[in-house]
């Protein structure tokens, strides 16, 4: 593992098993992700695109050991500690759930509507046993409110108070409060409003660089990710079909899928009516996969290899990865 | 073209255990056949509850402005929604000249009712039809909106389908009883930009077929851009900028619409940091006086923002701005 990798994910993949038994064959499973190979540098703003189902929820979640991990490797390298995760004692989880937290989308839903802000920030601090003293504890939540740019004052009220993006930088101060070194944003600001939304972004890019924490941020929303991430991957069903730096990546994307999802953006320019490609219906179930590329049902380039082989990630120029039988072709005009 | 709909003045305020509070505060805009407007705004800005009023949906607690009159154009004739009191006259628009399509397609749909039920349900309240016509004509325009084997999704439920394709059968829905007027609540905030793509053609192709008049409820200034020939920009339940979508999105004029459009984060410059508007939207029980949007405007004239409400002024006869940067007589 190199030096500047904070995260290293080997052919992860993550099963789910479904109902119903096959009494002879194999028990039916749900590939929520299958065979991911990732790095994630330290310090980076690693962005996770991709529609609703296509498993970036479940892969964020078993690089924080949340999700069950059924095959392959993921390492933890910090510097200072070392976590192999799929061999946690429970000792061990508790020492990663300190370095590394999760901010969920939706701030009305997170935050308990009993708790104070300050009880709501203190929590972890107390659950993990990392502050001894009352005094300690709330010098560390009143720095770390100051950081996210919450009042004093508001510490002493209840969530209901507040708007959207008010809550969303409470969730963001409890996710900091530990110290961790790796956050997992989950569609962190998709509830919020476009003003308000792009409060929360700067807020996040802001201590991102000031703490040196590694994010990785997960977003359907292509542009937000152009915008605050460094580094961009794409899935599609459970695989990644596409890496790249960010800039790189919206320059020259090259697979298929990438590139559709490029053209669906509504432009803001009215007599902007780029009829580039419209992807046909729809993400397939997860639990009937189509065979050789999963994409290949709604790609405008199939080929007969397409339907039979599956491809791999392949690296390219600019440090492009791309999972796609024909993408040098389509690259020629 | 023709007159659809008229709204003028229209004021709403809801008693609440904290007190009155007004969600929509003097609001006119108007409406031809076949014309697309857009309603924009933050949430809490009144969007929703505006075009609710057009068939007074809105809950018992809601109490309309005296001088609020609202006229839909029907070819029997203009009906005046504000003396329709009873549900039973309501009948006339909910559902049958106005149709509406929400947010949340899984939610506005009955779990326990199959798609094609309650299709047939409402083709037969707002019509004459016979079972079998209206099982023919729903799965026509299931057929329409593109879902297909439109037969065996007819017998399907709700949770069976997939988010795009329960907006498509919302849709199908909403068009079955050829309505007039269309509203449609943020109808693709939940879907993922390829089947928003998909829906928004879908819905471009409905507008040229069937000639109706829609008002698009939608956050997004991208998803306004390619489907409307005009925009309303709301804030607070005011009406803070309206015009034809190219002159408002080209040449925003209200602070508010500026701010609105500098926060969106663009792929064509990837350098310049994002611009929040400051501050957060005030609570519509402590309404500011003058106008709505001093607290967090950065380009205040003097005392008239926190004391007049601006009128509207033109920007171009295609396009109105209630800002007192405009007043005459004030430096541009």
């Amino acid at each position: 593992m190199s030096e500047d990798v904070l995260i290293e994910a080997r052919d992860l993949s993550v099963h789910y098993p479904l109902r119903g038994n096959n009494l002879f064959g194999p028990k039916p499973v749900v590939k929520a992700v299958e065979s991911i190979n990732l790095d994630i540098g330290k310090g980076s703003f690693f962005g996770l695109v991709g529609e609703s189902g296509s498993g970036k929820t479940t892969l964020g979640k078993a690089l924080l050991k949340a999700a069950p991990i059924t095959r392959g490797t993921v390492a933890y390298d910090d510097g200072e500690a070392k976590f192999d995760l799929t061999k946690l004692s429970t000792k061990e989880l508790n020492e990663y759930r300190k370095r590394a937290q999760l901010i969920f989308q939706d701030p009305y839903a997170a935050l308990s509507p009993r708790m104070t802000v300050r009880d709501i920030i203190a929590e972890p601090l107390e659950v993990m046993g990392l502050t001894s003293t009352r005094e300690e504890t709330d010098e560390r939540v009143r720095e770390i409110a100051e950081k996210c740019r919450l009042n004093l004052e508001h510490l002493r009220r209840f969530p209901h108070a507040f708007s959207g993006g008010q809550r969303q930088r409470i969730s963001i101060a409890r996710a900091l409060v530990s110290n961790p070194q790796f956050v997992v944003a989950d569609e962190s600001v998709a509830a919020l409003d476009v003003s308000i939304q792009a409060d929360v972004l700067n807020l996040l890019k802001e201590i991102q660089q000031e703490m040196g924490l590694t994010f990785l941020f997960i977003s359907h929303d292509l542009s937000v990710v152009a915008h605050i991430c460094d580094h961009v991957a794409v899935m599609y069903l459970g695989r990644l079909v596409e890496t790249a730096p960010t800039r790189e990546l919206f320059a020259n994307p090259r697979h298929p899928y990438t590139k559709a999802l490029l053209s669906a953006i509504p432009s803001l320019d009215p007599d902007d009516t780029k009829q580039a490609q419209k992807l046909e219906g729809e993400i397939p179930s997860p639990t009937n996969q189509p065979s050789g590329c999963k994409f290949h049902t709604r790609c405008p380039f199939v080929k007969d290899i397409c339907r039979s082989n599956e491809p791999v990630l392949q690296h390219s120029s600019g440090g492009h990865e791309v999972a796609c039988h024909r993408w040098e072709e389509l690259m020629t005009p | 073209m023709t007159r659809l709909l008229d709204v003028e003045n229209l004021t709403l305020q809801f008693d609440t255990d904290e007190g009155r509070i007004t969600a929509v505060d003097n609001v006119s805009f108007n409406l031809e056949a076949g014309e697309v407007m857009g309603l924009v705004g933050e949430s809490g800005s009144g969007k929703s509850v505006t075009a609710k009023s057009v068939m007074k949906l809105n809950p018992s607690n809601a109490i309309y402005g005296d001088q609020t009159k609202i006229t839909l154009h029907l070819d029997s004739g203009p009906v005046d929604i504000m003396s329709l009191k009873t549900s039973n006259d309501l009948q006339v628009v909910r559902g049958g000249a106005i149709s509406m399509i929400f947010q949340e397609p899984m939610a506005s749909f009955a779990p326990a009712i199959s798609i094609g039920n309650q299709m047939v349900e409402q083709l037969q309240i707002h019509s004459d039809m016979n079972t079998k016509q209206a099982t023919q004509l729903s799965i026509e325009m299931l057929d329409r909106v593109g879902i297909s084997d439109a037969s065996t999704r007819f017998k399907q439920f709700a949770f069976e389908l997939s988010g795009g394709m329960r907006q498509r059968a919302m849709i199908a829905m909403a068009l079955s009883t050829k309505p007039k007027l269309l509203i449609a609540d943020e109808p693709t905030t939940a879907l993922d930009v390829t089947i928003q793509a998909q829906v928004i053609d879908l819905m471009k192709d409905l507008v040229k077929d069937f000639g109706m008049g829609i008002v698009f409820i939608t956050h997004d200034l991208g998803v306004i851009a390619q489907t409307a020939d005009k925009v309303a920009v709301m804030y607070l339940g005011r009406l803070v900028e309206q015009g034809a979508v190219r002159d408002v999105i080209r040449n925003p004029s209200h602070p508010y619409t500026k701010g609105l459009i500098a926060a969106l984060p663009s792929l064509d410059d990837l350098d310049t940091p994002l611009t929040p508007i400051p501050g957060d939207i005030p609570s519509p029980l402590e309404r500011p006086p003058g106008c709505v949007f001093n607290t967090r405007c950065s380009s205040i004239v003097g005392a008239q923002c926190s004391s007049v409400v601006p009128e509207f002024s033109n920007v171009t006869d295609n396009h109105q701005v209630a800002c007192h940067i405009y007043d005459e007589g004030a430096s541009k």
